[in-house]
């Protein structure tokens, strides 16, 4: 069929396989046009910011306020929070994906449930900031601190747990449990035998990609527990404590003669750390699927 | 002796599975708890002015909204193509080769900090677009809009995506059948069949696009003023969420301006439970047709 | 019968949406011997199975009335220690499914959420099981290799292997050889010619060859209900229910 198309005062008669080529041209450079960028970006930050990475800029402590020496402070206050943070997320996240996959009934409380957590990873990450600003840093008194602003994270870590600790469970073949149960055994020691062991790469998944959003994010730690000028490592968990995501933000907006090179390394560091991560769990994915065995 | 450890264990999975009820409570209440008082402080002729400037006690809380609505139609505009045409490219198009790379791909974006992006938003978007453009500044809502899209694009790409993957290739099958081409299929036949599904990964996407802050803040220019036509597309504006971000450090607590900004959270909370809650039905339901449709 | 092991009297299940699976069924199920369900499908045999270790819990039942009475106590009533009644009363599905554990493991299994840490105690009860299930001679090299490497015959050995090493009272299979070539049918029946001395044994057979070879007692099942139960040779060589001869002359299946 013939498409009649008029270019100029001249009649073009399109066919719908020249119309299909166009077409698809024109979705591979949409394609190419969103890809572009991610290389871009990321290319550019390697490009100008491994000149800065040495072992000193990772292991000393900044000086001459944060514009000379090292990053060690932020690098060490990332790792508490992502500590702290699989601390309380992990064991209750777990828990609920369990339950919800393995004991709740169909009611609408359950439905109700479901809707919180989707409720939950939408709400905006300064919005979370804002509620540990009002329950753990004044309520409970636990002030700006590394305690605090781990809690904060980790009800935020919460939804993708669960999430991906239900769907893994769900994909286990229902017949296990039967045969758990037809040999005597009790529900949990067929999910804590049979189901769990089967389900958890698929839980790691989902563990390593909740804690690298938490790694990356400032809002809910810009209120919480994040600080800037530490002369310090952290000691406690009541401490403050500096963190990479809110260095960056401020070395790159809030200090005058910022030297550039400490800017892209600062960046670089966080942007190996999480896509490290990233590739951590692609990795997984990907055993899991050849592993499976039935 | 084992049933009673097994019966502890299944109570406090029992109570874990609801927590998350809880926590939503929790953050409702909590918002109120410090944003409420506003009502009581700020008459709401003040809130619905088109003044921000606190240090006057002026909280007109319009030109935040306007600046956050302003970023995140025009970063719709950007991501919504891209994304949903990347999204089609992967899903319909592409060959396996190009799908290991693309998909991973659009998975770093996703996994990029959003003051990262930010970062590159100072340090190149922002320039780069103040020489093109031949504006004063280069911190504006276009810049806030492009880094919105970069973020929201893989949300969108990949709902979208699952979208176009559970329309049935019987559909697909009978247009082939029918003389169609590939092209003519994929925007006659699937894309209407998915409609919905690519409608609520825009629906997602509007929703991560209103609640970010860092990358907006570091390049929208923090300047709270109202639409005024196009000419605010390219000029700097102030969002709810950068508003709560910058200005909560020095605020006293307890003062009116603290209440406000909770105020503020309050409203961005709600407009992200709107989206999220419908978002989420619309998924269901979906799921539910389908399976009519399969069997 | 006196020495009845099982004794189902009035036994009615109907499931939510409605179908009712048995109507009022009335059966005794005697022991040291091979008592064959067998009908069309549809009959509510596997219900049947489902009800007597209790595994009818996990299904979608709307209403069960009657009684189901092992060694004279009730099995259906509230209270009845589910666990302790699985362990005594064994099944074998209709298609292998093997735990995703070791062939060991899968054993074991019955014993180790039973309690039993004794190594040497599992080893042997494994032993013991895999040597009755005639499977021992092909897996003895193999035992920490995953279950699913082994083939479909032996995978269907295996589980019920993990079902005779809790030495149970009562086994019931439910199509036990549907899934199966003809060798490995002819081991598990090999396995049931000898184990009927020791069990009390509730088959729903594959197809009416398969009842009548194996068969000491039967019960025609058909929607529902019994409609006849006799020796298994007066079953199969002259059945007296008008209906039951339809089926066995195959006038409908």
């Amino acid at each position: 069929m013939n498409t009649p198309f008029e270019l100029g005062r001249r009649k073009v008669l399109l066919n719908k396989h020249t119309v299909q080529t166009l077409g698809f041209w024109g979705i591979r450079l949409v394609s190419l046009v969103t890809v572009l960028p991610i290389l871009g970006i990321v290319v550019y930050i390697i490009a100008k910011g491994a000149s800065a990475i040495n072992w000193g800029f990772l292991t000393q402590m900044p000086y001459d306020g944060m514009r000379a020496g090292g990053i060690l402070p932020a690098i060490v206050g990332t790792f508490y929070l992502m500590v702290g943070t699989s601390l309380f997320s992990i064991p209750l996240g777990i828990a609920a994906g369990i339950y919800l996959a393995e004991y709740a009934p169909e009611t609408i409380w359950t439905r109700m449930i479901h809707i919180a957590i989707i409720s939950l990873a939408g709400v905006p990450s300064v919005v979370y900031g804002l509620f540990g600003l009002g329950l753990f840093v004044l309520f409970f008194q636990f002030g700006i601190s590394i305690l605090s602003a781990s809690l904060t994270l980790s009800i935020m870590t919460l939804p993708v747990i669960i999430s991906t600790t239900e769907e893994s469970l769900r994909s286990i073949p229902y017949s296990f449990r039967v045969v758990g149960l037809s040999l005597g055994g009790t529900q949990w020691q067929g999910i804590r035998k049979i189901i769990l062991p089967q389900a958890l790469p698929g839980i790691l998944t989902g563990i390593i990609l909740g804690l690298e959003r938490a790694v990356g994010e400032t809002a809910p730690i810009l209120f919480t527990g994040a600080t800037f000028f530490l002369p310090r490592l952290p000691h406690s968990p009541m401490d403050a404590t500096m963190a990479l995501p809110y260095h960056i933000f401020v070395i790159s907006t809030q200090v005058p003669g910022m030297p550039i090179e400490i800017q892209y390394g600062t960046v670089m560091v966080l942007m190996v750390f999480v896509l490290g991560m990233n590739l951590v769990a692609s990795l997984i994915r990907s055993r899991v699927r050849a592993k499976r065995q039935w | 002796m084992r049933n009673s450890s097994e019966k502890w264990i299944t109570r406090s999975i029992q109570i874990a599975g609801s927590s998350s009820i809880l926590f939503l409570l929790l953050i409702f209440l909590f918002l109120l708890r410090e944003g409420l008082s506003t009502l009581g402080e700020v008459p709401i002729s003040k809130l619905l002015a088109v003044r921000w400037y606190p240090i006057e006690g002026l909280f007109g809380i319009l030109p935040l909204i306007s600046g956050s609505l302003i970023v995140t139609i025009f970063s719709i505009l950007i991501a919504l193509p891209l994304g949903v045409g990347t999204a089609i490219y992967i899903g319909e198009i592409a060959p396996r080769s190009v799908k290991e790379i693309l998909k991973p791909m659009v998975e770093v974006l996703a996994g990029i900090p959003s003051v990262v992006l930010g970062f590159i938003g100072i340090l190149v978007l922002s320039p780069f677009l103040r020489r093109a453009l031949d504006l004063p500044t280069g911190l504006t809502a276009l810049s806030g809009a492009v880094l919105l899209a970069l973020i929201s694009i893989p949300t969108i790409v990949s709902i979208a995506e699952d979208a176009l993957y559970a329309v049935p290739n019987t559909y697909r099958d009978a247009s082939y059948a029918l003389g169609a081409s590939h092209w003519q299929t994929i925007w006659g036949v699937v894309i209407p069949a998915a409609r919905s599904g690519i409608l609520t990964a825009v629906m997602l996407g509007i929703g991560r696009s209103l609640g970010e802050t860092m990358a907006v803040m570091m390049v929208t220019g923090n300047a709270p003023t109202i639409f005024s036509g196009l000419s605010s597309f390219i000029a700097p504006v102030r969002t709810m969420t950068a508003t709560i971000a910058s200005e909560m450090g020095e605020v006293a607590t307890g003062s009116t301006h603290y209440h406000v900004l909770f105020f503020i959270g309050i409203i961005l909370f709600i407009f992200s439970l709107v989206i999220n809650i419908s978002s989420s039905s619309a998924i269901r339901k979906r799921g539910e047709k389908k399976g009519q449709v399969v069997s | 019968m006196e020495n009845a092991k099982i004794r189902i009297r009035g036994l009615y299940v109907r499931y939510s949406d409605g179908k009712e699976a048995l109507r009022g069924v009335d059966l005794d199920i005697l022991p040291h011997a091979v008592t064959v369900a067998f009908g069309p499908a549809g009959g509510g045999k596997s219900t049947l199975v489902k009800v007597i270790n209790r595994l009818i819990d996990i299904s979608d039942v709307a209403e069960i009335r009657g009684e189901v009475l092992l060694d004279g106590e009730n099995v259906l009533i509230q209270d009845v220690n589910v666990v302790e009644l699985r362990r005594r009363v064994g099944v074998v599905f209709s298609r292998p499914i093997p735990l995703p554990l070791t062939v060991f493991e899968n054993v074991s299994y019955g014993l180790e959420v039973a309690g039993e840490k004794d190594k040497k105690v599992l080893a042997d009860r494994v032993e013991k099981a895999l040597r009755q299930a005639v499977l021992w001679d092909e897996v003895y090299d193999r035992l920490n290799n995953p279950a699913y490497s082994l083939s479909g015959g032996q995978q269907q050995r295996l589980c019920l292997a993990r079902v005779l090493a809790l030495e149970p009272e009562v086994i019931l299979l439910d199509e036990p050889t549907s899934a199966l070539d003809p060798v490995s049918t002819a081991r598990i029946e090999e396995f049931l010619e000898k184990a009927r001395r020791d069990y009390t044994i509730l088959l729903v057979p594959h197809n009416q060859q398969q009842a009548a070879r194996m068969a000491d007692y039967a019960g025609f099942f058909l929607q529902g209900e019994l409609i006849e139960y006799s020796r298994g040779e007066e079953m199969f060589l002259n059945p007296k229910e008008p209906r039951t001869r339809d089926y066995v002359a195959g006038r409908f299946g």
